[in-house]
């Protein structure tokens, strides 16, 4: 029992700071693709240019799927979600997090709903 | 290439679509949806984003503006690569609440208002028109590339664009509004659409290979010939990036891909659930990719090998045709139709949604006002056929605008255009997704400020109405336009929201769509079952009879009634209102839903007590877990009682055997013995040592007897004590040399602490007494040490009374009997050293809980060792008390 206890909280952990990887994701690549010609407008009307972009465009669309693929096996690798690995719970204020108990207890149960994203 | 080969070509395409479209509808109708539900087709139906405009129109953008076109593509790239927490939330929120189409998802979050979804709408129109105009002057001038080889054939040309509007309007109406499904999907049209992005992206990528290894000489040739477009003087000026287009570009293509309603209605309506974004999360970025690959490749060589006066726009059919790949051309201006088609069918089936759901129905239902009629009214055939009629009215009026505007050449900007306009609904809809704070005013005054900007200074320009304003030099008119109508529409919406308070409806929607969880129940309802069956009726006007019957009686079972009325629970009400709003629109549905239920207004008192009920479930779930936890240790002790006796049953039997041996052995003595007495014949001497023996015999007898007894009085409660002051060094003095008589021939070292034993203890001094020999005695019995010692020692805890451990360094005590030696009757199973009757420890016990004091085994003490804790006064009154706290 407690070596499972500790596969599940570093599976969940896992998929966590996968969660935050993909929040970086986004943010990152727009830095790069606007930072270079805002600095080097000149550079890009030139084939060196046109071979970053679309370097950067295809090492961009592999990363996602990387992801992706590393997500979908961390949310395999937890089962079925677990109701207390949901951080938002306590983020919000009282009717946020009650309406989400309220959830949890079991009052409703809608299979198109899955617990709110992780933090 | 003939031009009949072409038409025919067209048509048997065109056929092929609408088999396809008809083939998975009937799949569909008859459950088999399993290939057609797969993410690869929600994945290639995404590519209605590749429009005719990017078709045709990204070489003729990369001629003019170098790599500037890829903005287009990248901006998606960048959304598609926070697809996994972003527009899987997107997805999941507008599926919970039955989202129809962007404007209503605007108008659910915002207080299910209509105007706001009435004005998205308008945006969504506007933008729209010319952007369908685009794509029927794409398809007539990509007819023009081939007729214009036989001048003859010029004069069927005209009607083109007709003929394709004509053709899409009946496909789109065929198959875009066979069902008022409450989830809106349409799998005949995705189908042939996800067809279509295969047909289009197989055609681009052939001419793409046929340019780079049939027209050039392989990559680096290309590559060469890249920089030295790039070093053309005559290129110098527009192939330079600036960086304000470039972020510019890039925002807006990027809101675009979420705010386009074709775009939400293939990316958020047609999806069964969120998981496909999984793998559309890089797939998708991958087929942009895969269709920019070639448009720079394709642009310098038909720069290159085409007369200067040849439309860059027209690059993939021209160069082909040119080099006389006939069939390559075909296929290409399969792909270039594909593209405009797709755009427009789904183009159209999301703002006729948005028409009918917004404008018509309830200007409809508001001039209506309650006619006699009402009951039987078929809302159904009405909301189908205002949607065909907005089918038409939407391609009529592209292909108006396209006469009209003549095919000029300004076509081409409108793609940047709409988007610009469709990206003013980005700041509410982001907003309203993820601030509590964000307000209908707030969202009325941003999505309006920036319409009405958006309007003046790029849309009425772009259609030769009016001026942009005059900019001073250098700074960019698109940028400036795109950057500045964002920056007003932020702005305000969250000024406004700021300084407004919303009301009650509005509150829940904003705490359902923030934390992506499913409305809280409201309780403001008017009671009664007979409201029930308007309420069925009105379902019946916009479902039909069976699918409204059916939804009530599963609603009745599920509240276990029977029949077809259920109770007007919130519950109810709820799923009811979603479900309509699925048809109709969230603000129709709930203004229905409301007339019909004689529903009063939400209040901010109803909020707070959706709070409470939230709260109550709440406490109620900890309460819970509680009792769960109070019960699993119970239950743990429970277990432990239950070893405890099972293990104390055998020990019963067996002691039942040994008192009974115990009283028989000294019975069957003095029997015997007053046996012999009885003789005649005894000596003096004889005579005295069989009484001796029978008196002695008898003791034992007593002193087993006293024992039971005084172990019952003790139990029962009723032993008195006499409470007086004496020494502990003492006691333990006069308890080492009583209990030398046990086994006298052993010799024990005694290790004792004097100093500490000096302490007064405030107690029953016999009883303890009697607790300190037998414990002392026990150990004198069954230490099995070589050289036995035995070590006592005395702890004073500060008002907490005071301690003796006595210790030997024998084998000790086994921990399975650890929990049985203070029982009755309990006897370690070793018969050699059994010298009593196991009766010893029990009345140690008892006197000690007596005391108000308590005995206990300590473990691991490397012998046996007994800890003896003493309270500081004596419990008050006769009878036994709870031990002290703390105590080990």
């Amino acid at each position: 029992m407690p070596e499972r206890r500790l596969f599940l909280e570093r599976a969940s952990f896992r998929r966590r700071r996968l969660g935050d990887a993909a929040r970086v994701l986004p943010v990152a690549a727009a830095l790069l693709l606007l930072l270079p010609v805002w600095w080097l407008p000149r550079a890009f009307a030139s084939a060196g240019g046109v071979i970053w972009i679309f370097a950067f465009w295809a090492v961009l669309i592999v990363l996602i799927w990387l992801l992706h693929r590393a997500l979908i096996r961390a949310e395999a690798a937890i089962g079925t979600a677990d109701p207390r690995a949901d951080p938002e719970a306590d983020r919000q204020g009282h009717p946020g997090a009650a309406a989400r108990a309220d959830r949890r207890a079991g009052a409703r149960s809608d299979p198109d709903q899955d617990p709110p994203d992780a933090l | 290439m003939p031009f009949e080969t072409l038409v025919a070509g067209c048509l048997a395409y065109v056929a092929l679509m609408f088999a396809v479209a008809f083939w998975a509808d009937r799949a569909a109708a008859r459950g088999r949806v399993r290939w057609l539900d797969h993410p690869l087709v929600y994945t290639l139906s995404l590519s209605v984003y590749c429009s005719a405009w990017t078709f045709y129109g990204a070489v003729g953008y990369a001629s003019r503006s170098g790599l500037e076109f890829a903005t287009i593509y990248l901006g998606p790239t960048i959304v598609f690569a926070g697809s996994w927490w972003g527009l899987r939330r997107l997805v999941r929120v507008a599926r919970t609440h039955h989202v129809t189409s962007i404007a209503d998802l605007v108008s659910a979050r915002f207080g299910k208002s209509n105007p706001l979804a009435a004005l998205v709408t308008l945006i969504g129109v506007l933008a729209a028109t010319p952007y369908i105009a685009l794509q029927l002057q794409s398809v007539r001038l990509s007819f023009e590339v081939f007729a214009t080889a036989r001048p003859e054939d010029n004069g069927a040309v005209g009607g083109t664009a007709l003929w394709v509007a004509v053709g899409l309007a009946l496909f789109t109406i065929l198959f875009g509004t066979r069902n008022l499904a409450a989830d809106e999907r349409h799998h005949g049209v995705v189908t042939a659409i996800a067809l279509e992005a295969v047909v289009k992206l197989l055609a681009f990528l052939a001419l793409g290979v046929f340019v780079v290894w049939g027209l050039a000489d392989g990559p680096a040739d290309i590559i060469a010939r890249i920089a030295r477009a790039a070093q053309d003087p005559a290129n110098a000026e527009g192939w330079q990036l600036r960086p304000d287009r470039w972020t510019a570009l890039n925002i807006v293509s990027a809101a675009a891909i979420l705010t386009l309603p074709r775009m939400f209605q293939v990316m958020v309506i047609e999806a069964a659930d969120e998981d496909r974004l999984r793998m559309a999360g890089w797939a998708f970025p991958a087929y942009l990719f895969a269709m920019s690959l070639f448009v720079l490749p394709i642009a310098v060589m038909g720069h290159e090998l085409m007369p200067a006066d040849a439309n860059p726009d027209l690059y993939v059919l021209t160069l082909p045709d040119a080099a006389g790949q006939d069939m390559l051309a075909l296929l290409v201006f399969l792909g270039g139709f594909s593209a405009a088609t797709s755009m427009v069918v789904v183009s159209a089936i999301a703002l006729a949604t948005m028409i009918s759901n917004h404008w018509l129905t309830p200007v409809w239902l508001a001039l209506r006002k309650r006619p006699a009629d009402e009951e039987t009214e078929d809302l159904r055939g009405l909301v189908l056929n205002s949607r065909r009629l907005a089918i038409l009215a939407m391609v009529g009026a592209g292909w108006v605008y396209h006469e009209a505007s003549g095919g000029s050449t300004a076509l081409a900007a409108m793609g940047l255009v709409a988007f610009t306009g469709v990206a003013q609904v980005l700041p509410a809809m982001i907003g309203g997704l993820l601030w509590r704070g964000a307000n209908r005013f707030g969202a009325y005054a941003g999505v309006g400020s920036g319409f009405l900007l958006w309007l003046v200074i790029v849309y009425l320009p772009s259609l030769g109405i009016g001026s942009p304003p005059p900019l001073p030099e250098g700074v960019d008119p698109l940028a400036f336009s795109i950057f500045i109508t964002l920056a007003v529409n932020s702005l305000a919406f969250v000024t406004c929201s700021i300084f407004w308070f919303p009301d009650p409806v509005e509150r829940l929607q904003g705490l359902s769509f923030v934390s992506a969880v499913e409305p809280p129940r409201n309780s403001s309802l008017a009671r009664g079952d007979d409201r029930a069956e308007p309420l069925l009726a009105m379902a019946r006007r916009v479902w039909g009879p069976d699918p409204a019957l059916l939804f009530f009686r599963a609603e009745a079972a599920a509240q276990g009634k029977s029949g077809y009325l259920p109770d007007l629970t919130p519950r109810f009400l709820t799923r009811l209102e979603r479900r309509l709003a699925g048809s109709i629109g969230s603000a129709t549905a709930h203004a229905m839903v409301e007339r019909a239920a004689g529903r009063t207004s939400l209040t901010v008192a109803d909020l707070m007590q959706v709070a409470d009920e939230a709260q109550r479930a709440k406490e109620e779930t900890q309460r819970l877990e509680n009792a769960s936890i109070e019960l699993a240790r119970t239950a743990r002790q429970l277990r432990e009682a239950n070893e405890k006796l099972t293990a104390l049953s055998v020990q019963k039997d067996a002691f039942l055997d040994q008192i009974s041996h115990e009283l028989r052995t000294p019975m069957t003595s003095i029997r015997a013995f007053s046996e012999f007495l009885s003789e005649p014949d005894l000596t003096d001497e004889e005579r005295r040592k069989f009484a001796g023996i029978i008196h002695e015999e008898a003791g034992r007898l007593t002193r087993l007897l006293d024992n039971l007894l005084d172990i019952s009085v003790l139990e029962s409660g009723q032993a008195q004590l006499s409470v007086s002051a004496s020494n502990l060094h003492d006691l333990i003095g006069r308890a080492l040399t009583a209990a030398s008589a046990t086994r006298p021939e052993r010799v024990f070292g005694i290790d004792r602490d004097p100093i500490s034993e000096h302490v007064p203890v405030i107690t029953d001094a016999d009883r303890l007494l009697q607790v300190l020999i037998n414990v002392i005695a026990n150990s004198r019995k069954y230490c099995d040490a070589e050289r036995p010692w035995l070590r006592i020692r005395v702890t004073r805890r500060d008002g907490a009374g005071t301690q003796i451990d006595i210790v030997d360094n024998g084998s000790g005590i086994d921990a399975g009997q650890q929990a049985l030696i203070f029982e009755k009757f309990s006897r370690l199973n070793d018969p050699a050293r059994a010298g009593g009757a196991g009766l010893g420890l029990a009345i140690c016990r008892e006197i000690m809980l007596s005391l108000g004091g308590e005995i206990s085994y300590l473990p691991g003490q490397g012998g046996a060792a007994f800890r003896i804790s003493l309270p500081a006064r004596p419990p008050v009154g006769r009878g036994r008390v709870a031990p002290p706290e703390g105590q080990a």
